[in-house]
């Protein structure tokens, strides 16, 4: 097992019960699929925000495992282990 | 009797209540999730059922995604589905409803997926049933207040999709049209598409565009792939549809479509309105033309017959003599549904306005607000 430390922006920290963090324990070959699988299980609403519903990453959201956005490593098939995960939604408009 | 009116802009949903039809107090945006960002998402349906108060919003957030939410305290309270209230099939063959799916412009791989787009139309039915048209074009219906809705396949696979594609409206069912009388009975509009009809409850469509012609393709009268902006039922069951010009009528879509634009300043607009209890009446927005999205003339003005497009006549006095480049929406009109009913409508402007026939005239509901997208009302208790 190995313990991931998600931090989620304000915009959708409600969905976490106002908690800026979201700590997951998974398996040591976790990718990013299973964290948000797993969040998923627990805090559905929170997923839907991050992907849609055929499971792919919302356009204008990043997440980044460790210093790297990972549409830059291996999507969401990207490994997790051993990196903390951070949750940026590209918020803009005029 | 009170009135309240859902406005649903380009950032978020307004609402406005009344006891006169005359005198409205104003709130919004509303914040329909608790961290707020739907106070500045898109609101392209809102729905509200007279029968039992109940309220629908879709809010469609560029950054996370589409929803619907459900207020049943006329709007002081929201709550949204923990689970996504829509999801194709999964075994849903992909299917490439716009130009930049086809061409596979700035389209990454994982993007092509039949995800939901946007809610374009919500729609209550006596029963409690639910309808939705849907970004991709597709049908949808809910049979528990709106928490999850049934993909309708049979619309999906009609055999005339692959003449569908996406106007500037994209890829949508924006348009449905219930039948009290006959809850087995729906018709459904999409741009592009065309306009098509079930009678047995969505499990077999006809399309019902027979003699509405079009400009914009190499066939005059296809058989399909129409671009219909709107289409309402008087009371009297005679259809007026306005399509991307001109404005049609008929008493059996099946039969056939006659123009009736004759008598409006142009033949081109979206919105079309029926009043709920007047037999052949309803009412249009013009706007000057495909290539000048502006209101004829630059004012803003309703056209209303009473002769199912026999004749129209501007309606209503009140309304701006400045001026005015704001064009009113597919959804961006509507009525109360009272049997002396309150008419409404919005425009790209922000401002917003309500009549009704005892004095003719349009009062100011709301000014300045964001671009309005849809607007519908209902009598409270």
């Amino acid at each position: 097992m190995t313990s991931i430390d998600v931090k989620l922006p304000a915009a959708l920290a409600s969905e976490c019960g106002g908690a800026r963090h979201l700590a997951l324990d998974l398996d040591a070959e976790a990718t990013l699929r299973d964290v948000i699988t797993a969040i998923a299980q627990t805090h559905p609403r929170l997923a839907r925000r991050i992907t849609d519903e055929t499971g792919n990453l919302r356009r204008y959201v990043n997440i980044y495992i460790g210093d790297d956005e990972s549409r830059r490593l291996q999507g969401l098939d990207t490994p997790v282990t051993g990196h903390d995960l951070q949750i940026l939604p590209s918020i803009a408009g005029g | 009797m009170a009135y309240l009116v859902l406005i649903g802009t380009r950032k978020g949903l307004f609402t406005a209540t009344s006891d006169n039809r005359r005198d409205w107090v104003l709130k919004g945006p509303h914040a329909l999730d608790p961290d707020g960002y739907t106070a500045v998402a898109e609101i392209f349906a809102t729905a509200c059922d007279p029968a039992t108060g109940q309220i629908l919003a879709a809010a469609d957030s560029p950054h996370f995604g589409p929803s619907i939410w459900r207020s049943d305290d006329l709007a002081a309270t929201w709550h949204e589905p923990d689970r996504a209230p829509m999801a194709f099939p999964q075994d849903l063959p992909y299917r490439p409803l716009d130009y930049s799916d086809t061409a596979g412009i700035d389209q990454p791989e994982s993007d092509k997926t039949n995800a939901v787009r946007r809610v374009w139309q919500l729609a209550f039915t006596p029963s409690g049933r639910i309808w939705a048209g849907v970004e991709p074009t597709s049908l949808w219906h809910s049979d528990d207040g709106g928490t999850t809705f049934t993909f309708n396949q049979a619309l999906w696979d009609h055999p005339q999709h692959t003449t569908w594609a996406s106007g500037g409206a994209g890829p949508a069912v924006h348009t449905i049209v219930t039948d009290p009388e006959h809850p087995d009975h729906l018709t459904v509009a999409m741009s592009s598409g065309g306009i098509y009809r079930t009678t047995d409850g969505g499990t077999t469509w006809d399309g019902v565009t027979k003699g509405i012609t079009v400009d914009y393709g190499p066939d005059p009268e296809p058989e399909s792939g129409h671009c219909i902006h709107k289409v309402a039922r008087t009371a009297d069951g005679t259809w007026i549809a306005q399509s991307h010009g001109p404005v049609w009528r008929s008493t059996d879509p099946a039969e056939g479509w006659t123009n009736v634009s004759e008598g409006l300043p142009s033949d081109f607009g979206f919105a079309v309105v029926a009043h709920p209890t007047e037999p052949a009446t309803a009412m249009v927005w013009p706007v000057s033309g495909a290539m000048d999205r502006f209101p004829p003339d630059h004012r803003i003005a309703a056209w209303r017959t009473t002769d199912a497009g026999e004749s129209w006549q501007p309606w209503g006095s009140g309304l701006p003599q400045a001026p005015y480049f704001g064009n009113v929406m597919r959804d961006g009109a509507c009525t109360d549904g009272a049997a002396d009913p309150g008419w409404y409508f919005g425009t790209r402007c922000g401002d917003v306005w309500a009549a009704d026939d005892s004095d003719a005239a349009w009062h100011l509901v709301a000014a300045h607000l964001p671009d309005v997208l849809c607007v519908r009302a209902m009598e409270t208790p």
